[in-house]
Formats: C-alpha cells, sequence, structure tokens
C-alpha cells in the first residue's frame, strides 16, 4: 500500500483533525483517485476503530473524533465520488424515533457506515414515523437503522415500522433496530430485520445485509 | 442569593428531609427496567424478586428514597407500577419517587401512595406541563423539573435556566409551592460533549442563586462511552454537591460514587464530628 494511504488510516485511527485534510490533497496529488483513498485508506482506519471500539480499547470520544477526521476528509473526496460515478457500499436512512433525544449510539452507527463505505441519510433525533417514510421514499435506501434509548420510546420503532409497511416501502429495505433497551426477541416481536447491540456490530449487520461482508 | 428551601418527602411511617444544609439524600435509582433486560423479563413474568432485592439492598445502601420506575414496553404500566410499588413498599419504608412518563399510570400510583411521594418528572413541554402539574398539586406530591422543553434540551446554563424558571413558575399557578419543585439540570454525555459536566454544573449554580431549590440529577449519564466511569461519576458528583446538588438519583451500590457523596457532605461541614463517614468506614471494614 503506498506510504500516504497508510498515513491517511493512521490519521483517521489517531483522530488527527489537523492534518487529515492536507494528506487527503497529497494523495490526489499523487494520482490517487478518490475512490482509493476511501477504499484503501479511510475505510481501513475505521475498520480498525470498529475492532478496538468492541474490544474496549478505544473508547465513545475516539471513536467521534476518528469518525470527524474521516468526514474532513470526506468532504473533500465526496464530490469528486458523485463525479467518478463511484458505487458506494449501500444506502443508508438512520435515525433516532419519535420522541426520544438520544443520539450518541445513533451518530456512532452514522459515522461507522459512512466509514464502512456507505452513503448515510441521518434524520437526526425524535424523528417521526412520516419522516421515515419519506426519506425511504427519496433516498432510496437500503437500510433503514432506528435507535431508542427508553422503554417509552421504543414503542416509536413499532409504529414507524407499521408506517414503513402502510406506505408500501417495507419490503425494499432492511430495517435495524439497537439502543439500550432494545433486545432481539424486541426486534423479532415488531418485525425488524435484524438488532445490534453496539455500533461496529451494526455496521457488520448493515454490510450483510447489502452483500457486502 | 434565595434562601435554600427544605423539600420534605414521606412514606407512611417516614419522613425525609432534603435542604443544603443536611446531608445528600440519595435517591436510588436501581428498580428500572430501562437498560436491564435481565429485570425486564422477570417483571413480563410477573417475577417481582429482583425488585425486592434492589429495594433491601439499595436501602442498605444509604438511599433514602427509592425511584421507582415499571416502563416496560407492551406491559399495562399503570397496574405494573402498583404492583411494583406495592412489592417495594412490602420491604421498605423509604419514600418513593414515581418514575413514569404515562400520566395514567402517575395518577395510578399517587392515588395509591400513601403519603408524600415525589413524582419524576415533569419537564418545560406544554403537553407535560399541563398532564403532570395538576395530578401532582392534586396529591400533594413534589415534583421534578426536568430543563427541557418543546425545542429539546438547551445547550447553554442560561437557558436551561430559563426553562426550570418556567416549571416553578406554573407550578407556583397552581399553587405547588416552590420548595416541592426538585430542578433537574439534566447532566449529558461528556463522551459526545467535554462541556456536559460543565453545562451541568452551571446550570446548578444559576438555579441555586435565584430559586434556592434543591437540585436532583441522574449522575451517571455523564460517563457514558468512558472507561473507569466510576471515578468519573463520584468526582461529579462531589463537585456537583459543591455547586447545589441535593438529591442526587444514583446507584448507591457503587461504593466510589457513595464514598464521594459521604466525603462531599464532610467537606461541606454538613456532618458533624465527621460521625457519618466514620460510621460508614466501619460499615466497609465489616463487610470485607
Amino acid at each position: 500500500m503506498s506510504n500516504i494511504l497508510s498515513e491517511i488510516s493512521a490519521a483517521v485511527i489517531a483522530g488527527n483533525l489537523g492534518d487529515i485534510a492536507d494528506l487527503t490533497e497529497d494523495a490526489l496529488d499523487e494520482g490517487l483517485s478518490a475512490e482509493e483513498i476511501l477504499n484503501q485508506g479511510l475505510m481501513p482506519g475505521m475498520d480498525h476503530v470498529g475492532v478496538e471500539f468492541r474490544a474496549g480499547r478505544m473508547f465513545v470520544p475516539e471513536v467521534l473524533r476518528s469518525a470527524r477526521a474521516m468526514q474532513k476528509s470526506m468532504d473533500i473526496l465526496k464530490p469528486l465520488l458523485v463525479e467518478s460515478g463511484t458505487r458506494m457500499v449501500g444506502k443508508v436512512v438512520i435515525g433516532t424515533v419519535k420522541g426520544d433525544l438520544h443520539d450518541i449510539g445513533k451518530n456512532l452507527v452514522a459515522m461507522m457506515c459512512e466509514g464502512a463505505g456507505f452513503e448515510v441519510r441521518d434524520l437526526g433525533k425524535d424523528v417521526a414515523p412520516e419522516a421515515f417514510v419519506d426519506a425511504v421514499k427519496e433516498f432510496e435506501p437500503d437500510i433503514v437503522g432506528m435507535s431508542a434509548l427508553l422503554t417509552t420510546t421504543m414503542r416509536s420503532m413499532q409504529l414507524t415500522i407499521n408506517a414503513l409497511e402502510e406506505a408500501g416501502v417495507r419490503e425494499r429495505v432492511k430495517v435495524m433496530i439497537g439502543g439500550a433497551p432494545v433486545t432481539q426477541d424486541f426486534a423479532n416481536q415488531i418485525g425488524a430485520d435484524g438488532y445490534a447491540s453496539n455500533a461496529a456490530a451494526a455496521v457488520e449487520m448493515a454490510k450483510q445485509f447489502v452483500g457486502a461482508a | 442569593m434565595a434562601e435554600d428551601l427544605l423539600t420534605t418527602l414521606s412514606s407512611k411511617t417516614k419522613t425525609v428531609e432534603i435542604h443544603r444544609d443536611k446531608p445528600c439524600v440519595i435517591i436510588g435509582e436501581r428498580i428500572n427496567p430501562t437498560g436491564r433486560k435481565k429485570v425486564m423479563a422477570a417483571l413480563k413474568e410477573g417475577n417481582f424478586d429482583m425488585v425486592r432485592k434492589d429495594a433491601e439492598d439499595q436501602v442498605a445502601a444509604g438511599a433514602a428514597v427509592l425511584d421507582v420506575n415499571a416502563g416496560v414496553p407492551g406491559a399495562d404500566e399503570p397496574a405494573l407500577l402498583k404492583q411494583v410499588m406495592q412489592t417495594v413498599m412490602e420491604v421498605t419504608d423509604v419514600p418513593l419517587c414515581i418514575d413514569t412518563a404515562d400520566p395514567d399510570a402517575l395518577a395510578t400510583a399517587l392515588a395509591l401512595y400513601e403519603g408524600k411521594a415525589l413524582v419524576n418528572s415533569v419537564n418545560g413541554e406544554e403537553r407535560s406541563l399541563s398532564r403532570v402539574l395538576p395530578l401532582v398539586k392534586e396529591h400533594g406530591a413534589a415534583v421534578i423539573g426536568l430543563c427541557m422543553d418543546d425545542e429539546g434540551i438547551p445547550e447553554t446554563p442560561e437557558a436551561r435556566f430559563k426553562v426550570a424558571a418556567k416549571i416553578i413558575e406554573r407550578a407556583g399557578k397552581l399553587g405547588i409551592p416552590i420548595e416541592d419543585v426538585i430542578i433537574d439540570p439534566l447532566a449529558l454525555t461528556m463522551g459526545a460533549d467535554s462541556n456536559a459536566g460543565r453545562i451541568a454544573l452551571d446550570t446548578i449554580k444559576l438555579v441555586v442563586a435565584e430559586f434556592g431549590v434543591n437540585i436532583t440529577m441522574g449522575a451517571s449519564n455523564i460517563s457514558f462511552g468512558m472507561p473507569d466511569r466510576k471515578y468519573i461519576n463520584a468526582t461529579f458528583i462531589a463537585m456537583a454537591i459543591h455547586a447545589g446538588l441535593t438529591c442526587p438519583i444514583t446507584n448507591p451500590l457503587v461504593p466510589e460514587v457513595s464514598i464521594a457523596i459521604k466525603a462531599a457532605d464532610l467537606v461541606m461541614g454538613r456532618d458533624d464530628y465527621g460521625m457519618a463517614w466514620i460510621q460508614a468506614y466501619r460499615q466497609r471494614q465489616q463487610s470485607q
């Protein structure tokens, strides 16, 4: 692997916000394509972060920093990826469900999905079922991710799945859910396609859903 | 500076006083299925053994009030909350903090409760103010006011202070005495925003200076996603006590946190001759 790509990976892992943009420009100047930088620089970096996080060797603020570093690079690469018509791994719509304001876990999943090469539309927190439906119609994702941290807001997950069914778009997407009170049983009960207990597991599941694992 | 106010809570047989001149009152947080999958499963099956144990253990570890939450998705919350409360009241006599987002469950619980309960919680949202406060008034309870409103959780201490002021004002209009409103400044996660602790502390200071009301807070959230959480929680709770926190909602079974609270009481001059500190030390020695 070219030296600059491993430097980019290292900058993502270290959450080096100061150098990542320059490194990205340098890599482009060296003639590397945006796709190569994403696949061989950013993604291996975020992969490593995911593994370390899951193992309890890296912590939430570090993951957020790494994700921010990656996004700084993506800000430069995105227009180039669009221009060259590069196919992303898949598309994800994600949000914290209605009534719930907890978004740390959801943000982690969103950013780590981007790090894994997904195009992500983050709807934010307190997202109404209709907003999920609209986003599915407009953005045509492969996956819908929902988060809830309260026993009282888990019900909104069911309501969102119902809304997707009523709008006739449920079959077009895989639905995955997560959050502290959520369980596999609950996922089965409300007809979700998957449950992930942490952000790294969510990304693995998303990859499996699009056949990229 | 406003004068510090006294909040009194009671069960049928026991009274608890919350005031900044008195030792910190621990509201035990454990009786809550949120994030405790075993408890949730047990409650669904109508098994209250864990509730009983959580109640006894927390009181033994120093909880003076117990938070009771029965939020199990798909369950009949009014009925379940009633059963959880009855279970707790069979094994302990401390006042209860009734923790529900369901107004029907709250009404049922307040009707059943003998004494002066603490209601957890009301917030600055119109819907919450108009549904929760009348119940608090009707039953002569005290209430926790969360510093959030229709716009979400404000980012600055000043904006959170305004929400607290609004809740106190609305409670006052219904005839709920100001000392029966306990404000929760909301401690968010420092893992996501390293200013989260500072914002909570500054909010406490503003609210205490203006109103003198008692302050509660869930102090465990703050360290989410961090290693060695218990040290963060212990330090944060001690600093919050200095800022004006009087009745944290926490897990007294975490020794680091309980010890930090006792030490903070001593430092604040609320533990005459250090008797409570020494007694807690002896208890730890004995149990080792």
